[in-house]
């Protein structure tokens, strides 16, 4: 049997999950917007009659009060999102192990085996959104098909509370004359680099020769030609309870080489910075701290160390990440063109702390709490608002954004 | 199709935990402390309120003859009020 594969997208998410709680609001207009005190908030998801009113996803809050000037915005509750996003994947994985999430409301499901039929699969899709419905008062809108693009192509297809099956009958005539966006991979700047060579719809692109896309766009062409053509054949990854991310780590290619250790260390605390304030964002810590130098001739170094305490915090990462750099020998390596620092072994920071005997535990206890405030500083006032001395000891350090702005969204499809 | 509506009322329940962990309700404890038995628990599965709002595990009970939804969420047990017309 061929393979039989579903994607199931939660309609309009974050709205629909204030609607289960706020059953007063169905049938109104309403979104939910970030920040909708400040004047930058934007809507994050929009009900379906705010949607009728020309309320988009990603509209600044006062442009979508303008086009509907009865929209009743509520402010997110994430806490909420990810308690629904947690008991969609409870009901999926009743079903199968293999379940892809991306990002809280999407997740691909993998049905494949040696009797399932893709008629089987829009009868489990059928069963997926009356129990989803049931239990969480949620809709789906689920496509099936045999391969993962397509599948999620079907879920943007009907919507709401809808199956849309793409099978190897019918993809040619559902799925080849849409426009090549909306496929996934494909954004607005893919979109127009391919029109000027007049790929503009999906089939379009399903009969570029891989060989040619390789020529013009690289990897990347013949993965999204195989997407098009419906040749896709990337596994749904199976659940793993383990955090997802293995390991957080950033690297900079600083604007002038490091000359000295101390520039060195300079640009470890902005890696340092932005990998702790990362980790402290997905709530973990980690213990496995490790560094790679690229030396100006461009060959790559790497090493790592384990610690004995698990932690987020750039002062207590950064001596670690030096004395690597020291111990190896790296220091010989100088100058140095890029740095990268990345830390592993991590755990959920709800998790109990095991204190050390001679460990200074209030001295930490104060660190976490320090950079909990900076970090609450910088999301409300923005990078520059409170910065580190170093900042403006070292020039080299201030010409670097100190934190990769990282909006929040599904993990990369394209790996 | 009128949207139907009803007020949320956050109950008292006498309950058993079970050794697996699952929850039995045995008597229902009205806010004014008027209370009834629980005389039989008919079905347990996640459900939606739809006219109150919210979600979490659905009772459905009999108490004195009459069928009545019971939800646990969160650590705490609401039922459904009379609609509450528009």
């Amino acid at each position: 049997m061929g393979r039989v594969i579903l994607h199931c997208d939660a309609n309009s998410f974050y709205a629909s999950c204030e609607l289960v709680y706020r059953p007063a609001l169905r049938g109104q207009p309403m979104a939910v917007c970030g920040s909708t005190e400040e004047r930058h908030g934007i809507v994050l998801a929009a009900t379906r009659e705010a949607k009728k009113w020309g309320v988009k996803t990603a509209m600044v809050n006062w442009e979508a009060k303008l086009v509907c000037p009865d929209l009743i915005t509520i402010p997110p509750d994430y806490g909420r999102y990810i308690y629904f996003s947690r008991r969609l994947r409870d009901i999926y994985e009743q079903y199968t192990d293999r379940v892809e999430p991306f990002g809280l409301d999407e997740c691909w499901l993998d049905f494949s085996d040696e009797t399932t039929t893709l008629t089987d699969g829009v009868l489990l899709a059928k069963t997926l959104r009356n129990r989803v419905k049931e239990e969480l008062g949620l809709t789906l809108s689920i496509g099936v098909s045999f391969n993962k693009p397509y599948a999620k192509l079907g879920s943007d297809l009907k919507k709401p509370d809808a199956t849309t099956l793409i099978s190897p009958g019918n993809y040619r005539n559902v799925v080849w004359p849409l426009p090549v966006d909306s496929l996934i991979g494909v954004g607005e700047r893919m979109r127009r680099k391919l029109a000027a060579r007049y790929v503009l719809t999906i089939g379009d692109l399903a009969a570029q020769s891989p060989r040619a896309m390789h020529a013009w766009m690289g990897k990347m062409g013949v993965i999204l030609q195989r997407y098009a053509a419906g040749e896709d054949s990337t596994p749904v990854m199976r659940t793993v309870d383990e955090p997802e991310v293995k390991s957080i780590g950033n690297s900079i290619t600083a604007p002038q080489d490091m000359y000295t250790i101390h520039d060195a260390y300079c640009v470890m605390y902005v890696l340092a910075d932005s990998v702790g304030a990362r980790l402290r964002e997905a709530g973990m810590r980690g213990k496995c701290i490790s560094v790679s130098v690229r030396d100006v001739d461009m060959r790559c170094y790497g090493a790592q160390k384990s610690v004995e305490y698990f932690t987020a915090q750039a002062e207590e990462i950064v001596p670690i990440a030096m004395r690597i750099l020291n111990m190896k020998g790296f220091d010989t390596l100088l100058p140095y063109r890029s740095l990268g620092l990345s830390v592993g072994s991590l755990e959920l920071n709800t998790k109990p702390m095991q204190m050390d005997l001679l460990g200074d535990a209030a001295r930490r206890d104060r660190l976490a709490r320090l950079h909990e405030a900076v970090d609450s500083i910088h999301t409300r006032f923005g990078e520059r608002a409170i910065e580190r001395g170093l900042a403006l000891a070292n020039p080299l350090y201030n010409t670097i954004i100190p934190r990769v702005e990282h909006v929040v969204h599904p993990v990369g499809f394209l790996r | 199709m009128k949207e139907r509506f009803a007020e949320k009322i956050y109950i008292g329940v006498l309950a058993v935990t079970q050794p697996d962990g699952s929850i039995v309700p045995l008597r229902l404890i009205w806010p004014d402390g008027r209370n009834w038995e629980i005389d039989r628990v008919l079905d347990v599965r996640p459900g939606v309120a739809r006219k109150a709002g919210g979600e979490g595990v659905r009772y459905l009970c009999r108490i004195s003859g009459h069928e009545r939804e019971l939800w646990y969420a969160h650590g705490q047990w609401f039922v459904e009020g009379g609609e509450v017309k528009e």
